[in-house]
């Protein structure tokens, strides 16, 4: 088999932008995944998943910008990193151009004063043990800001009135479970604003929610964003609310920002065919619209092991040669098609392939043996006859070639090419619609083919 | 002929005290192949009405009224039948599939097991070639098939529950938030699915939600839910191009989606419903509140061709009643009572 790097990108380091309150730069941030008891015990690692692979940017003061990305997107991981509450595993955070990858506790906690979090679920976010003036004075103490009991109960005060818990007397010996959700979000808010940070990290603030109170909480975090001189990240998978929210917009998949830029451009020219599908599938409450039918198949995948070059590829509709197709797309397309087909035909394709399972790993190289009583010509004009029944299907253009072996089929695919950031209009982007050089490459594979006709 | 007929269905739970009156007479007809939309906030009792309909009530609750189905009232079937009518003719999907599959059970088990106890004369063959057809138009492979419920992803598990209830065939199914749980794109997925029903199944569809961009692209009609009462229900179209009752445009104003240029919200939050207002139940958050409105509840009319709606602006509020159109005078709502 191959080997392959997947994501190694060679891109020359971009200089922080110290003038930003946060500048991120080649950011990541793995987990090991926890393996059977032997692994452990021989402190071997079952290996890695990369919640935040290389991930570059600058959070300007007093802006709002929205990570977008679905589950899995690693976009509450970067938020967590940033506030070092998960360790980066390599790259540069630098925080009112101070470095704090690296930092000791003692210092993070200090630094904690001046960036805060808010969660998404407000129910959980609670202690239900704790009146509202001990939740949200619970800061106060940590940082010794506040020590008397009246001091605190003034802060606190002057903090719920703020967040719209008013009059705060009503509210200050209430515990969570008296309170709606709505009221125990802004609690929480009240909480995280009370030691006068900078910079709020605001994770899925409003999803929980229901629909008429999102907007009492977006209000709320826009008026303290203007009274307090706030500079928000807000994490997000609802492009909706971003759109009103926020100044800027990055977009995530898999790890990765692959796009980023203003709001306006976002919205109204969106580059990465992953920020036009997810654009698409936002129900919008217009009777004109029924539910969109292009949708991109299938769901994230698993970012312990991504898939090879762009990571979208598998569900791209636009992806072509370099966007790194391999053995498991084959293994997913077969099973598309099954999906599809009756039981019969069903039977008669499994029954031409011996194992799938080598299909399994990233592979630009897969040998496909077929089973006993098959011949290997017979799997070979099958997987002719699937081509041929959807010939736009995009992984195809990734297949280099199909041969028959003596007891199956080897197919190899093209060598994948890692996405680079590439400014494009008002936007940096990372995908090979917008790389000329790729396109270039792409089209000399494609021309390539074109030679060896029957008829040459 | 619609397949199923709500009369003056009512559901109440008993608090010790006072019941929660969770359904406070509903009507609501579903013809066949049709896809209805039944919306309002958090507890307004949609999820209530949905499980009343399939006699899947929490201990305590007791529901009268009608439940017409089949020329037959399910409020008053005996617990057996009404047992043996689910699944074959009334399916339920749920928000969260995890907690609706036994992770010990190969998926393959799981619709063995369906069809076995519903449709005793299937044989093997029979079983697996329905259950693999249905699996397949919800996107499963049927390499799949003997693998068990933790090696899906959060779709893929909705889609076999979704095949799991259409396995049977039945004439209707009820979605609570069934898409709630999942990202945007994988949402849009099984909508997709959701909306195609009708070709494909003939199945009709009560989807519960609080989405009203979900009800706007998938549904043929909207009931729109408040305090235990359907307010407004029409055509999906038509009440989203002009609604009728304030509660009916205030959700749609305060929907945030891509259009949002300002943002709105209702101000307050559902009544407690065990002891609702009087009048009309919305008219403590309502902008057109008039007099009448605190006092009577209004009656059901009918402002345009196959719509009707609760709420006085629309028709002839009773004469004796002096200044009943007059603005409701009130204070401000507390923020103490704000959600």
């Amino acid at each position: 088999m191959t080997a392959i790097r997947p994501g190694a990108t060679a891109q020359a380091p971009v200089p922080h932008d110290d003038t930003a309150l946060v500048s991120v730069r080649g950011l990541q941030t793995y987990y090991a995944i926890r393996g059977s008891f032997l692994d452990r015990l021989v402190g071997r690692e079952a290996g890695r998943v990369k919640a935040v692979d290389d991930v570059s940017f600058d959070l300007r003061k007093g802006e709002v910008l929205g990570l977008v990305g679905e589950s899995g997107s690693g976009k509450t991981t970067l938020g967590r990193t940033l506030l070092g509450l998960v360790p980066a595993t390599a790259g540069s955070v630098r925080f009112e151009g101070r470095e704090i990858v690296g930092l000791p506790e003692r210092e993070l906690r200090r630094l904690r004063r001046r960036m805060q979090i808010v969660f998404q679920d407000p129910h959980a976010s609670l202690n239900p043990a704790m009146t509202l003036e001990q939740a949200v004075g619970h800061p106060l103490r940590i940082h010794g800001v506040a020590t008397t009991r009246a001091e605190v109960r003034s802060r606190v005060a002057e903090a719920l009135e703020r967040v719209g818990l008013a009059p705060a007397e009503q509210f200050l010996d209430k515990y969570p479970s008296d309170l709606s959700g709505g009221q125990k979000q802004r609690a929480v808010i009240a909480r995280a604003v009370i030691l006068g940070p900078v910079l709020l990290v605001a994770d899925e603030p409003v999803s929980m929610l229901d629909m008429s109170v999102r907007a009492k909480i977006l209000e709320l975090m826009l008026a303290l964003k203007r009274d307090l001189d706030l500079t928000y990240l807000y994490i997000t998978h609802d492009l909706a609310t971003a759109k009103f929210f926020c100044d800027r917009i990055a977009i995530m998949y898999l790890g990765r920002i692959v796009e980023i830029g203003p709001s306006e451009a976002i919205y109204d020219d969106p580059k990465h065919p992953y920020t036009k599908a997810l654009l698409r599938a936002i129900p919008e409450p217009d009777p004109q619209r029924s539910v969109p039918r292009d949708i991109p198949r299938g769901e994230v995948p698993d970012a312990a092991c991504p898939p090879l070059g762009c990571r979208f590829h598998p569900r791209c509709p636009q992806a072509f040669e370099l966007c790194g197709w391999e053995a498991r797309d084959l293994r997913d397309l077969l099973e598309r098609r099954w999906a599809g087909v009756s039981e019969a035909e069903y039977e008669a394709e499994r029954a031409l392939v011996a194992e799938l399972g080598v299909l399994d790993s990233p592979a630009l190289h897969a040998r496909l043996q077929v089973r006993k009583g098959a011949r290997p010509e017979e799997l070979a004009e099958a997987l002719a006859a699937i081509r041929s029944s959807d010939p736009d299907e995009p992984f195809w253009t990734g297949v280099r070639s199909v041969q028959p072996l003596a007891d199956g089929v080897e197919m190899t695919w093209h060598e994948p090419l890692a996405p680079r950031p590439l400014e494009v209009g008002r936007v940096r982007v990372e995908c090979h619609l917008y790389d000329q050089e790729a396109l270039r490459r792409a089209g000399k594979l494609r021309a390539g083919e074109r030679t060896p006709s029957p008829a040459s | 002929m619609p397949v199923l007929s709500l009369r003056n269905l009512r559901v109440y739970y008993g608090t010790g005290g006072a019941p929660v009156r969770a359904v406070d007479g509903v009507d609501l007809d579903i013809e066949a192949g049709q896809v209805v939309g039944l919306v309002g906030e958090s507890g307004c009792g949609k999820s209530t009405l949905g499980r009343g309909i399939l006699g899947l009530l929490p201990e305590g609750a007791r529901a009268d009224g009608q439940v017409l189905y089949g020329g037959r009232n399910l409020v008053e079937l005996p617990a057996r039948e009404l047992r043996a009518l689910r699944g074959p003719e009334l399916g339920l999907i749920f928000q969260e599939p995890m907690t609706r599959l036994n992770p010990l059970l190969r998926i393959e088990q799981h619709f063995a097991e369906t069809l076995r106890q519903h449709e005793p004369k299937l044989d093997e063959r029979d079983i697996r070639r329905r259950s693999l057809e249905t699996l397949g138009r919800m996107g499963i492979p049927p390499t799949r098939f003997r693998q068990y419920p933790h090696e899906f992803s959060g779709g893929m598990r909705q889609r076999i529950m979704i095949a799991l209830a259409l396995v049977l065939r039945p004439k209707l199914l009820v979605a609570d938030e069934p898409t709630t749980a999942l990202d945007v794109i994988v949402e849009a997925q099984i909508l997709r699915i959701l909306a195609d029903l009708k070709e494909n199944f003939g199945t009709a569809l009560l989807l519960i939600t609080h989405n009203l961009g979900i009800v706007a692209e998938s549904c043929d009609r909207v009931a729109v839910m408040y305090a235990g009462r359907i307010v407004e229900e029409g055509r999906a179209r038509d009440v989203f191009a002009e609604p009728a009752h304030p509660y009916t445009r205030e959700l749609l104003r305060s929907t945030i989606s891509l259009d949002t240029t300002e943002l709105h919200s209702i101000p307050g939050a559902p009544p407690n419903l065990i002891d609702p207002p009087r009048g009309c139940r919305f008219h403590p958050r309502c902008p057109d509140a008039m007099r009448v409105c605190a006092a009577q509840q209004p009656l059901q009319l009918q402002p345009a061709p196959d719509r009707r709606v609760e709420c006085w602006l629309h028709g002839p509020v009773p004469e004796a009643f002096e200044g009943a159109r007059e603005p409701l005078a009130r204070g401000p709502i507390a923020v103490a009572e704000e959600a």
